[in-house]
């Protein structure tokens, strides 16, 4: 514990979020440098080794020694912990793990304490960003189990992703420009893990966006990824824009944006000691709805589901690493994290939804996933699915399972992309039907990937089978005994797991087995440099043994039980504390029969469909001419757009900036011009009336002062007469008024 | 009132230092035209230092004026030549010694009328920072107008080839502004005091009579009241400086014909003169008419509005632009919306997020403007369909040119994120719809910024562009600091927040803001 | 006990009768000397004056001065007549009136 009691885990933590941003320093201020040109990759490689070292002793402090520190007797120290100061808490519910999540929190009594296992801000560590007075923002560093567990997947991933880009992007022209901007994006994605306010949160939300904006748009000479990385940006930003009235509408309710205060606000409200001012006269159940719904804007985008899932395909457009790291396992899944992060504020409506979204992205994207012919669309549609499968998980409750096939999927998805990087590096296409055969050229890419498909479509003991199933239980225990609806998410999470076998043996069919179709590419195939296959082996590898298991690393606990759910604050708040009850063994062990039925249910149709062609896909594809095209169209979402908000943006600027110049500016002209006739009016009155009755004066003056001069004779004597006759005048004048 | 006299007269030379500069170039031969420039940057860079100490010297503890400079002007009318900077004006007097000192830089390849262009530059500089300075309406005015008049001839002069339309219309929308200001001003005078020796044009009395009532005891004026008629009047006044909707098709026709320098100075600095006012006039002077003690008015809602149709307005209509320059013209109209929804929301968030945005619009458009001068010097057009493929032959260009574009569309972590987080935040308190229609202008923003992105600087090389050389070392001088400012304002807004607090928070006491 | 009226009434035909010589006579040698009496006259009124204001000596001052710049005068005008007849071959006043142009 000793680790948690100074500044050390702090010390970690700055060393895990600044030395990317360092990298990223050092590579763009010497980018001119022979070093960097060539050499680009080695400062990057180190910060992010440190990184994923430092990353792994905050795991291993905070969530396996923590846990067996403080939650080892079940509930027995949960009213110690209770009462225990700063980082003595929000445990007690660890215990129950994934069977008693509702539970563990009613059973301590009262509601469990907000606080993380370490915050800097015990420790006097922040950093003020701005105080106005009404806000005050304060970024400090967070540890809990979700931020523990959640380093350790992306520093890993994004080392494993830096090692094999230095093969990948080697010879590129901006090759240490693409290291710069991993380290950026790998210093964003931490910050966003680390920080403790919603605000700052967003900061970082956008900043992945920024970096995943350039990495999608890296090769921007060519034609589709300035487009693609616009498209990223753009339906980013839609999400974003609802993020930020989410974070509006909390900050109006609880006057902070700092999560653990707006939980223990939360709390006060939820206990009744407190109420949310309103807002348009709504009740406090439908304001926490609407701010979750705004707040869940944000992961929609992100995490590419749908209607908002249209630009992960497109992002595909970026180098291959960019897509193992970014757009499959940790960015994207950043919108799950987030949703796990505040997950305590989401009512149940809001979670209905969350889940209603979750499932139908699930099943489109997988269905999307069945048709696709270019290697990295089907697995972006594939991590589409899978995101989806996550939310549903968290929609129903199933907050660890959720999370546990965050990280699950993680390792297998970013083998699966980076298999294809190194499947694309050998043949120099993406599009599967001129691949094939390519097993025996590349055996350690087609083994890792075959293991990485195996636990993507969730067979058993692999790890995507544990993360699967429990989201399974979960959706069943929630739907169970409610109307049919609420089976859904259920019945597709589980039919989901046929289509995802499907989907991928046929990418593995199409890759790997039968006969090269393209034997020019096939023939200068070629397995791919260590610096690549690494990655692939661990990553396989964690895919295989999975941390879903029982392992004694973790004190003979699965990961999952280490994920605790936080009380769901909202639905107490509500009066909507129902306990769903527990996922019993027998359930499990159901799920798992029927799980596994459905799986060979999918095998099965793959092999008749690809290996007996009996039926081939092609009968299949007559079979259900409307409904494929529908689905090779992408189920037209991208029509729709361009034919509804793009061209009402474009139409609505085209007429605003006509009425700009043509109605605006016209009439200010037309002021002018107004007021230029009316000076031409002046004009002419001054020219004839003013100036007339001038010119009328003079011609007067001149005629009388015409006759008038006729006195001057220039005769002295009359000057004199006239003189003289002038001062007689005046004396007489005087001398009669006088 | 006036509590001690800065006995170094700081603000007074920061103002009219450039004046010796105008006599320096006024007795340099017309031919000499680097001693001229030289002379200019020197002159600039005398106030940016004065600035800087300025910056040192300012106790950002105090809510009040600081540095005053006082003595009677005309005795007769109780005006008097008073100078000092709280909170709010002392960062923009900082913002415009930056701006001015880069302009003369940026402009250093000015050819024709070298000497008349620098007298006129520093002209300018001693109108606006007057205008910040000024503590007595009288003064405020006449630095306001003296502003004015080197403005039009430098856009009328050496501007683009429609020069003349967009100086005479720039010049008439602000006379026409500053018609009625002058209108609101004698009007205030008048009616500050029953005496020749009550009234005065002191902007701290004026506000202290305002803030006690002493203007909802006026006339009736056809229906309206009388403070009512002095707030619309100086309303619109500002307004056509900021610029609001509708008053603001004097920018985009002044920004195009103006020369890059101008255009930075135009955009940087003299928009938020509006900003400005409205905080050291409307709501100092009138708080009660935007706030009746529990809340909003209608006025103060009708603000709001207008911030709300300029950002949303103004970027539609910089999305449908084909020329850069105007395009990012249009952005200004947008960004200074949220300027406008900041001060409506008249809580310190608003107000922090309202002063935030006005230093950092000044900085990330100053970079806009200079950028896209940059460009048009090489290619003589700024036709953005006709770019592309800039990025492959102007690396470092475009790495700068990405941090202006995002630092304006409000990414976080540069600086312009916090003005329109804070001032949406703060308006949402009051005007949660308004701000929620706002948002709109935040997404087409992005939109069109990343367009032009896309156009300019991505896709296939163009052969055209293969021979232009990269940024010169001029170029990037003038370039960099304004970049550093906008990861530095990003990642530190407390370093402009904590200067404006205790000023933000003496405005926002008016509103019912306890701090 | 003087005789006021007597010398003011002679003092004012004097004046009279130099004004109209003046006036009337074309010569320039008369209009001269029209001039000579208009002069005596108001030498003639400073002296009556002075004898009645209490027999002063400023009037007969006055006088003296009147019968100088008489005498200076007749110089200078003659001179002029002298130069008006070599311009003009006349002494015909009524002759030059350039002056009215």
């Amino acid at each position: 514990m000793d680790f948690f009691d100074d500044g050390t885990p702090g010390w970690y933590a700055l060393a895990i979020l600044l030395l990317p941003l360092a990298g990223f320093c050092f590579n763009a201020f010497t980018y001119r440098t022979e070093f960097t040109r060539k050499r680009g990759h080695i400062v990057p490689l180190l910060t992010i080794g440190t990184a994923l070292f430092c990353a792994l002793s905050i795991f291993k402090h905070s969530v396996i020694d923590y846990d067996a520190d403080h939650a080892g007797g079940h509930g027995t120290h949960a009213a110690a912990a209770h009462g225990a100061p700063a980082d003595g808490s929000a445990d007690e519910h660890a215990s129950g793990g994934a069977d008693g999540e509702h539970g563990a929190a009613r059973a301590a009594g009262s509601l469990a304490d907000p606080r993380w296992r370490w915050s800097s801000k015990d420790h006097g560590g922040s950093y003020r960003l701005i105080d106005t007075g009404a806000l005050r923002l304060d970024a400090g560093i967070a540890i809990d189990h979700l931020t523990a567990t959640m380093l350790v997947v992306v520093t890993l991933v994004a080392f494993l992703v830096h090692l094999y880009s230095t093969s990948y992007m080697h010879g590129d022209k901006r090759y240490s420009r693409f290291f710069a901007f991993l380290q950026l994006f790998s210093f964003s994605m931490l910050g966003l893990i680390l920080t403790d306010n919603l605000l700052l949160l967003f900061c970082f939300w956008e900043l992945v966006g920024l970096c995943s904006y350039f990495l999608i748009g890296f090769w921007f000479e060519n034609e589709d990824p300035p487009k693609a990385s616009m498209k990223a940006f753009m339906t980013n930003r839609f999400g974003d824009a609802g993020f930020l009235v989410g974070i509006l509408l909390v900050y109006r309710m609880f006057g902070t944006t700092d999560l653990s205060e707006i939980y223990s606000k939360m709390q006060a409200v939820a206990e009744g000691s407190a109420a949310v001012p309103s807002l348009f006269g709504w009740e406090t159940g439908t304001l926490l709805t609407v701010a979750g719904l705004c707040l869940f804007m944000g992961p929609m985008a992100k995490s590419a589901q749908v209607p908002m899932h249209i630009w992960l395909p497109d992002a595909m457009a970026g180098p291959t690493p960019v897509s193992a790291l970014i757009h499959a396992a940790t960015m994207v899944a950043a919108g799950v994290y987030m949703v796990g992060r505040i997950y305590f504020f989401f009512t149940p409506d809001c979670l209905a939804f969350i889940a209603g979204i979750g499932t139908v992205t699930a099943l489109l994207a997988a269905t999307i996933g069945l048709v696709h012919n270019n290697i990295k669309k089907v697995l972006a549609y594939s991590t589409c699915s899978q995101l989806g499968y996550m939310m549903l998980s968290l929609g129903v409750g199933g907050y660890s399972a959720g999370l546990f096939h965050l990280y699950t999927h993680a390792f297998f998805k970013a083998c699966l992309f980076l298999g294809a990087g190194s499947v694309i590096h050998s043949v120099h296409t993406e599009d599967m039907r001129e691949m094939g055969g390519l097993k025996e050229k590349m055996p350690v890419t087609y083994r890792t990937m075959l293991i990485a498909t195996l636990a993507l479509a969730g067979v058993p003991f692999f790890s995507g089978a544990f993360s699967k199933e429990m989201i399974v239980e979960h959706a069943l225990v929630w739907g169970f005994g409610a109307n049919v609806a609420k089976l859904l998410p259920a019945l597709i999470a589980i039919g989901g797991g046929g289509l995802t076998f499907f989907y991928m043996m046929r990418l593995i069919n199409l890759t790997f087995f039968g006969q090269p179709r393209d034997h020019h590419k096939f023939d200068h195939a070629h397995e791919s440099p260590p610096a690549m296959t690494i990655p692939l082996l661990v990553l396989a590898f964690l895919s295989l043994f999975s941390v879903g298991w029982p392992i004694p690393l973790f004190g003979g606990k699965k990961l999952p039980e280490l994920l605790a759910p936080p009380p769901a604050l909202a639905s107490i708040a509500l009066g909507h504390d129902e306990h769903h009850g527990h996922a019993g063994f027998a359930l499990a062990f159901a799920v798992l029969v029927i799980s596994c039925a459905v799986l060979w249910v999918g095998y099965v149709l793959y092999k008749r469909t690809y290996k007996e062609r009996r039926p081939g896909p092609e009968v299949w594809v007559a079979r259900f001419g409307g409904l494929y095209t529908t689905v090779t169209n992408l189920y037209y979402f991208d029509e729709f757009y361009r034919a509804t908000v793009v061209r009402l943006g474009n139409a609505t600027a085209r007429v605003l900036a006509i009425v700009d110049s043509k109605v605006l500016d016209a009439a200010v002209n037309g002021v002018g011009a107004v007021g230029q006739l009316v000076g031409k009016a002046f004009a002419l009155f001054d020219r004839l009336v003013v100036d007339g009755l001038v010119n009328l004066w003079w011609h007067l003056s001149h005629a009388i002062s015409k006759k008038l001069r006729r006195i001057q004779t220039g005769n002295l004597q009359d000057y004199l007469a006239f003189a003289v006759g002038g001062m007689a005048l005046v004396t007489l004048l005087f001398l009669f008024l006088a | 009132m006036i509590s001690t006299i800065d006995s170094t007269h700081l603000l007074t030379w920061i103002t009219l230092s450039p004046l010796l500069g105008v006599l320096a170039i006024l007795f340099t031969p017309r031919d000499k035209a680097d001693v001229i420039k030289t002379l200019a940057a020197a002159f600039t860079g005398i106030p940016l230092v004065l600035a800087v100490w300025m910056y040192v010297k300012f106790d950002q503890s105090l809510p009040g004026y600081q540095l005053f400079d006082d003595f009677a002007w005309v005795e007769a009318f109780n005006i008097r030549y008073t100078v000092g900077v709280d909170g709010l004006s002392s960062p923009l007097v900082l913002l415009t010694s930056i701006l001015m000192f880069f302009a003369v830089f940026s402009s250093w390849n000015t050819e024709k009328g070298v000497k008349g262009y620098f007298m006129l530059l520093l002209l300018l500089e001693v109108g606006v920072n007057g205008v910040f300075v000024s503590l007595d309406f009288f003064l405020f005015y006449v630095y306001w107008e003296l502003m004015l008049l080197p403005m039009y001839f430098l856009i009328g002069i050496w501007g683009g080839p429609r020069r003349e339309y967009a100086a005479i219309k720039f010049f008439l929308y602000t006379l026409a502004g500053s018609v009625l200001m002058l209108v609101a001003m004698i009007a205030m005078y008048l009616h500050s005091g029953a005496t020749a020796a009550e009234r005065t044009f002191s902007l701290i009395t004026l506000a202290q009579r305002g803030q006690d009532g002493l203007f909802a005891n006026g006339p009736m004026l056809f229906g309206m009241e009388f403070r009512h008629w002095l707030f619309l009047f100086l309303f619109i006044g500002f307004a056509i400086k900021i610029p609001v909707f509708p008053f603001h098709t004097w920018l985009p026709d002044a920004h195009v014909e103006a020369p890059t320098a101008i255009s930075v100075v135009l955009a940087g600095i003299l928009l938020k003169l509006g900003g400005y006012g409205l905080m050291r006039m409307n709501m100092s002077i009138f708080p009660d008419v935007m706030w009746d003690g529990s809340g909003p008015t209608a006025w103060a809602t009708g603000i709001a509005f207008l911030g709300m149709v300029n950002c949303v307005y103004g970027a539609f209509v910089a999305m449908a632009q084909t020329d850069m320059k105007k395009l990012v013209a249009y952005s200004s109209v947008a960004h200074m919306g949220f300027v406008l929804l900041g001060l409506a929301a008249m809580n310190q968030n608003g107000i922090a997020g309202a002063n935030l945005q006005l230093f950092n619009h000044g900085t990330s458009s100053a970079m806009l403007f200079l950028l896209v001068g940059v460009i048009y010097d090489r290619a003589h057009h700024r036709e953005i369909a006709r770019f592309g493929g800039l990025a492959s032959h102007l690396p470092m260009y475009a790495s700068l040119a990405f941090l202006g574009i995002f630092t304006s569309l409000g990414l976080p972590g540069l600086a312009g994120f916090w003005g329109e987080a804070l001032s949406l935040i703060g308006a949402y308190q009051h005007f949660p719809k308004i701000v929620l229609a706002s948002t709109i202008g935040l997404i087409v923003t992005a939109a069109f910024f990343l367009m032009m992105i896309r156009k300019v600087f991505f896709g296939p090389k163009k052969e055209i562009y293969a021979g232009y050389p990269d940024l010169t070392l001029r170029e990037w001088a003038c370039l960099t600091p304004f970049g550093v400012l906008c990861i530095l304002l990003g990642v530190a807004p407390f370093l402009l927040s904590d200067w404006m607090k205790p000023s933000i928070d003496a405005l926002a006491s008016l509103f019912g803001v306890k701090s | 006990m003087d005789h006021l009226a007597g010398y003011v009434f002679i003092g004012a035909a004097m004046f009279v009768l130099g004004v109209f010589t003046m006036v009337t006579r074309r010569n320039a040698i008369y209009v001269l000397m029209g001039a000579e009496l208009i002069l005596n006259a108001a030498a003639l009124n400073f002296v009556a004056f002075a004898r009645h204001l209490g027999n002063r000596l400023d009037g007969q001052m006055f006088a003296i001065f009147i019968v100088i710049l008489a005498a200076a005068e007749a110089a200078v005008a003659l001179g002029i007549v002298l130069q008006i007849h070599h311009h003009f071959p006349s002494i015909d006043v009524s002759k030059p009136d350039r002056l009215g142009d």
